[in-house]
């Protein structure tokens, strides 16, 4: 055992090292370099416990087929815990208990092959070290010689050199046989020039703002100081794309001292009596900017933390995003019923090519 | 012999599987931590008007809130704001959750033990709503958590998931300021906080979400409480920043043990 750490006898088997040779230094050059790196070849073998010790031996037998028995069970107690924790439908702690039982079982019984296949060749498996060369890429003369005989043999045989019509005619069948699906991808592009589409929303004069998901329109007298009011364009519930057009349309609704709001030349008509209506969607990437503030006045993307300054027409005061929100001009009908004014007088949402 | 016995032990002190066992032992003993932190439930008292009076209300005020909001709670300018219009709800809940009074100035009052008794909450909030009307304590009809879940769901993820995370687990906003987690709230204080908007959060009053709608919106926070995640341990529903830590930690700490024990020779 005291010998354990000499490895000199069982190193013949290791060392079939290929030594490569040193640079020839071309003719002229006066300088010979003489630091070429040598082949260290592989480090003296070392013996494992078990190939000295016939005990650790025995032990490391037992650990091996301990794993590979323990990796049934587990299978066994998988199939066994699926049937004994069934998934009880509208119960999530039964899902729970389902999956963890079913994915310790599969778990214990796939690490149970895998860690003992590997703890056996590590301990048990022959451990010496040796090389085996790649053999060469390059095929032997004569398959090469009969590789070019067969193509020759299959040209002749099926007449494909020879016959040019038949050749000429199948190259131009497979060049046609994509274009229908060419056609087909083709189409199902939007069928009408999708900028008007990225350019206009739902909104037109007098839509009514509502609530969202009801429906339900918005008095102005609801919207109470620090409320928000989370809005959709009357009518949007009974469109057929309606995802499409709330992607589009959706709006926050606030109501904030008006002596609060910084108002620019041309907008003055836009609030009511402090009352703001701003696109929902970021001008960044297009996320819901939702967070609001009501001390603050602040509003934030919750994608990438752009933040919009509701007191000052929603301007970037961080954040990517680099315009500011758009804002809906509302106005109130006979009713009190919050309408918009109009659409919105630029594009909402992120930047196109064609936004201008 | 004995020597022999020695310098193996010492040669072998990596074990085969001391990294598995390390593995287990981390995993273990993270989710052990998370269990403990969050189990920390909060067992607020519900509030109840019964022998309040506006006199002994008016007693606490002058003694514990006057300073900040003015000895008539018309607030003091760059100290605290003005309390009128504020009802008993408001009251109710920042002083039953212990946000108020304010421990320290910072950018948003943090919840802690409620500094006074039941009693004395509600001749508070009493005081207070005499002043001015506002927002009352909610009826009990609305707090039992037996409306409509998947409207209350839907409700939920439109008005308020953008900032409280649409498991009510709470989430960052500018500048320091968070929206709290929602989890182990009396729905007294959830409906309180919907109808006063307390700090940065916007006010929902009736017109907004009927009464019958905040019921909905508590019915579900109720059942988030008491339904665990049928996907596993949770890891605080934080989304992205908890489960990708644990993963880059654990997941991929277990792939680079696994891998080095592969590599490594046997003693």
């Amino acid at each position: 055992m005291a010998q354990q750490d000499d490895g000199g006898s069982n190193a013949a088997a290791g060392s079939a090292v290929v030594k490569s040779e040193a640079p020839v230094p071309s003719p002229g050059t006066a300088v010979v370099a003489s630091d070429a790196f040598e082949n260290p070849g592989l480090p003296p073998h070392r013996l494992r416990v078990t190939d000295l010790d016939p005990r650790k031996d025995r032990v490391a037998e037992r650990r091996v087929y301990t794993l590979f028995y323990l990796s049934i069970v587990g299978s066994i107690f998988a199939v066994a815990a699926y049937v004994a924790f069934p998934i009880i439908p509208g119960n999530s702690a039964s899902v729970r208990l389902n999956t963890l039982f079913l994915g310790l079982g599969i778990a214990l019984g796939l690490l149970g092959i895998g860690i003992g296949a590997i703890y056996w060749s590590k301990n048990l498996m022959r451990g010496d070290e040796m090389s085996e060369s790649r053999h060469p890429t390059r095929g032997s003369e004569a398959t090469r010689a009969r590789a070019v005989e067969i193509f020759k043999e299959g040209n002749e045989e099926s007449g494909f050199g020879r016959r040019s019509l038949i050749r000429n005619s199948l190259i131009g069948a497979l060049v046609a046989t994509p274009l229908p699906a060419i056609v087909l991808f083709r189409d199902l592009a939007p069928a009408a020039d999708p900028v008007p589409l990225l350019k206009e929303t739902m909104w037109r004069e007098g839509t009514r703002l509502t609530k969202d998901p009801s429906g339900v329109p918005i008095k102005a007298s609801d919207v109470t100081l620090g409320s928000v009011f989370h809005v959709i364009p009357e009518g949007l519930n009974d469109k057929e794309d309606r995802l499409e057009e709330k992607a589009k349309a959706a709006v926050l609704l606030m109501r904030l001292r008006p002596e609060d709001l910084k108002v620019s030349p041309g907008r003055e008509s836009w609030n009511y009596n402090g009352i703001v209506a701003y696109s929902k969607i970021c001008t960044h990437v297009g996320c819901p900017v939702a967070l609001y503030e009501q001390q603050t006045h602040h509003l934030l993307c919750p994608c990438h933390s752009s933040t919009f300054d509701v007191t000052n027409e929603c301007k970037v005061i961080f954040g990517p995003a680099k315009r500011p929100l758009p804002q809906l001009p509302i106005a109130v009908d006979s009713e009190g019923y919050l309408i918009a004014q109009s659409d919105f007088h630029e594009p909402v949402g992120p930047s196109f090519w064609e936004r201008s | 012999m004995a020597k022999n016995t020695l310098s193996t032990a010492r040669r072998g002190r990596r074990h085969p599987l001391a990294t598995i066992a390390l593995i287990v032992i981390g995993l273990v003993s993270t989710g052990g931590a998370y269990a403990l932190f969050s189990s920390t439930a909060s067992a607020n008292t519900p509030a109840s008007t019964t022998t309040a009076t506006v006199d002994q209300g008016k007693k606490l005020f002058a003694a514990n809130c006057a300073t900040c909001h003015g000895v008539n709670a018309g607030g003091v300018a760059g100290v605290g704001p003005s309390l009128y219009g504020v009802g008993a709800a408001s009251v109710d809940f920042q002083v039953s959750t212990g946000r108020m009074p304010l421990a320290n100035q910072g950018v948003q009052a943090e919840q802690k033990p409620a500094q006074f008794t039941k009693d004395q909450i509600s001749a508070l909030a009493t005081y207070v709503a005499s002043l001015s009307p506002g927002p009352g304590i909610p009826d009990a009809k609305y707090l039992k958590g037996n409306g409509n879940l998947a409207n209350g769901a839907e409700l939920f993820r439109i008005n308020c998931a953008m900032c409280h995370n649409v498991a009510g687990a709470g989430g960052a906003l500018t500048q320091g300021k968070f929206a709290p987690t929602l989890s182990g709230v009396l729905p007294v204080h959830v409906y309180e906080a919907m109808v006063s908007g307390p700090q940065n959060m916007p006010v929902f009053n009736d017109k907004n979400l009927t009464p019958a709608q905040k019921a909905d919106v508590i019915t579900y926070l109720k059942y988030l409480d008491q339904n665990p995640s049928p996907g596993g341990i949770d890891l605080g529903n934080l989304g992205p920043v908890s489960e990708g830590l644990f993963i880059w930690i654990f997941g991929l700490g277990a792939i680079v043990g696994v891998t080095i024990w592969i590599a490594a020779k046997a003693n």
